[in-house]
């Protein structure tokens, strides 16, 4: 009587680990390819240096925040020019600067945040040039 | 080495004269390094936004013809507001009202048909002391330096508490995703989302690159007079001093900078 409970037991444990594990043996040796992100915009192809607003790296890891900086400025004490570190100048527009440059969002922007799961909302109100309705 | 009172004096002389002399022969790479980019619009220059004290507006009233809606087509139109076509659900940035309805207390039966039937052009009183600022949980609706009362849609909740607050009906809430109801976008305003409270904001985004309010760019007649509350010799301020002017429900406190001309 004992000796059958605790087959029972084992065979639960089994199962129990067969499908607490199975997100990782299923995706076992599977990889995503990282995005391929397209620089192919007409504004890009323009210019002589290939530079964004920032250095690379910090757009890369900073963008979220750079831009926050650049809405609480422009709404809050009315900062409508951002001088980059080089000297260069920019209009603080997320749809008349960023998209401008990136005018492939959807190769560009929208390609990095499918791969990582980000859903910035900010497009439900600014505009994505060229899409504008009508 | 010996100095004589001479040679002291030149020296002096010329040391003092270099002091001056970068800001006379100021060298071209000594200014402030502006690369312009082909994306930093010539009008964005700070020299040429348009700034005051105190930003106000005045109404003549008796100038507006009666189903003239330009303003209201200009301002709309420029901000992305949507036309949800049924009153429950309108917003309004600028829109028209009757002089009883704008001026309740100002009104009586007996005021003359000509008062009574004005349709005058009512839209925020950017109050001097604005109480939908005041209720405003998040700081979302805010007072800028100018005095242009302004809405940081960022951060606006919907609780509508400045709804409430605003004795003016000013401010609409989007109770519906505008986007479809806007007939044709303009790209360079950010449209609104449900859920978001909007209003009137003074055209400052049109004042940063110096232009004035649409509205009144738009008003043929004239009726709108934009500009500076505290100096002396702006067009308002010798307009108003010449006219006789209402506020509207002045007796709240709000100090509204709206100025009526009837
Ligand atoms: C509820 C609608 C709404 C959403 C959502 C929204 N914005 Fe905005 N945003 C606006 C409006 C309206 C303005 C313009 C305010 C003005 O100039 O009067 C603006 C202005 C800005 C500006 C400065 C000028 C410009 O045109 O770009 C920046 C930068 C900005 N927003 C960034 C963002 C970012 C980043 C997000 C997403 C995280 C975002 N916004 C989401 C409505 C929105
Ligand atoms: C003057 C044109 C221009 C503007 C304006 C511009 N970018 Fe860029 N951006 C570029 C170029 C070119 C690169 C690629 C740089 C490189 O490969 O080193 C880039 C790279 C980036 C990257 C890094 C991509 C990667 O390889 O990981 C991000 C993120 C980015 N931009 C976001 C933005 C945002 C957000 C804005 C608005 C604040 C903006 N960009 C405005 C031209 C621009
Ligand atoms: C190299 C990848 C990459 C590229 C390219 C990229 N982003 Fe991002 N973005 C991210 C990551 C990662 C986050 C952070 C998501 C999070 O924290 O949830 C992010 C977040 C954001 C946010 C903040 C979202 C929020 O909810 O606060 C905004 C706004 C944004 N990105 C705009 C852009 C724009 C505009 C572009 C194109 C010009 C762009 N990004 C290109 C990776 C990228």
């Amino acid at each position: 009587m004992k000796k059958h409970q605790w087959g029972m037991i084992a065979l639960g444990l089994v199962i129990f680990i067969i499908v607490v594990t199975f997100p990782f043996w299923y995706g076992k040796g599977k990889t995503s390819p990282p995005p391929q992100l397209s620089l192919d915009t007409p504004a890009i192809a323009q210019l002589k240096e290939k530079r964004c607003v920032e250095d690379t790296s910090f757009m890369r890891e900073s963008h979220m925040k750079f831009l926050g900086t650049w809405r609480d400025g422009a709404i809050r004490e009315g900062k409508r020019l951002h001088t980059a570190r080089d000297g260069r100048v920019f209009e603080v527009s997320l749809s008349g600067t960023c998209l401008k440059c990136h005018s492939n969002k959807e190769q560009f922007c929208d390609r990095c945040h499918n791969y990582l799961g980000a859903k910035p909302s900010c497009f439900s109100c600014h505009n994505i040039p060229g899409e504008a309705k009508k | 080495m010996t100095t004589n009172r001479r040679e002291f004096l030149k020296i002096a002389g010329v040391s003092t004269l270099s002091l001056i002399a970068p800001a006379i022969v100021c060298p071209a790479w000594a200014k402030e390094k502006i690369i312009p980019v082909s994306n930093f619009p010539e009008a964005l220059s700070p020299s040429k936004a348009l700034t005051a004290k105190r930003w106000a507006m005045a109404i003549d009233a008796s100038k507006c013809p009666a189903d003239c809606v330009d303003c209201i087509a200009a301002c709309h139109a420029t901000h992305n507001v949507p036309n949800f076509g049924n009153p429950k659900d309108e917003v309004k940035w600028i829109w028209k009202e009757k002089f009883a309805a704008a001026f309740p207390n100002e009104s009586h039966s007996y005021l003359g048909k000509s008062l009574q039937q004005l349709q005058l052009p009512v839209l925020c009183n950017q109050c001097a002391n604005p109480p939908c600022v005041r209720v405003c949980p998040t700081k979302a609706t805010f007072q800028r330096q100018d005095g242009i009362v302004m809405m940081d849609y960022h951060r606006c909740i919907g609780c509508r508490l400045c709804m409430a607050a605003c004795p003016y009906g000013a401010r609409s809430m989007n109770y519906r995703d505008p986007r479809p109801f806007i007939a044709r976008i303009n790209p360079d305003y950010p449209t609104r989302t449900k859920g978001v409270v909007e209003k009137c904001n003074f055209c400052q985004e049109r004042l940063a690159k110096g232009l004035g309010p649409a509205c009144v760019l738009a008003c043929k007649e004239k009726a709108l007079v934009f500009g500076d509350m505290e100096n002396p010799q702006s067009e308002i301020r010798l307009l108003l001093e010449k006219r006789f002017n209402l506020l509207r429900r002045a007796s709240l406190g709000t100090k509204p900078q709206i100025y009526y001309i009837v």
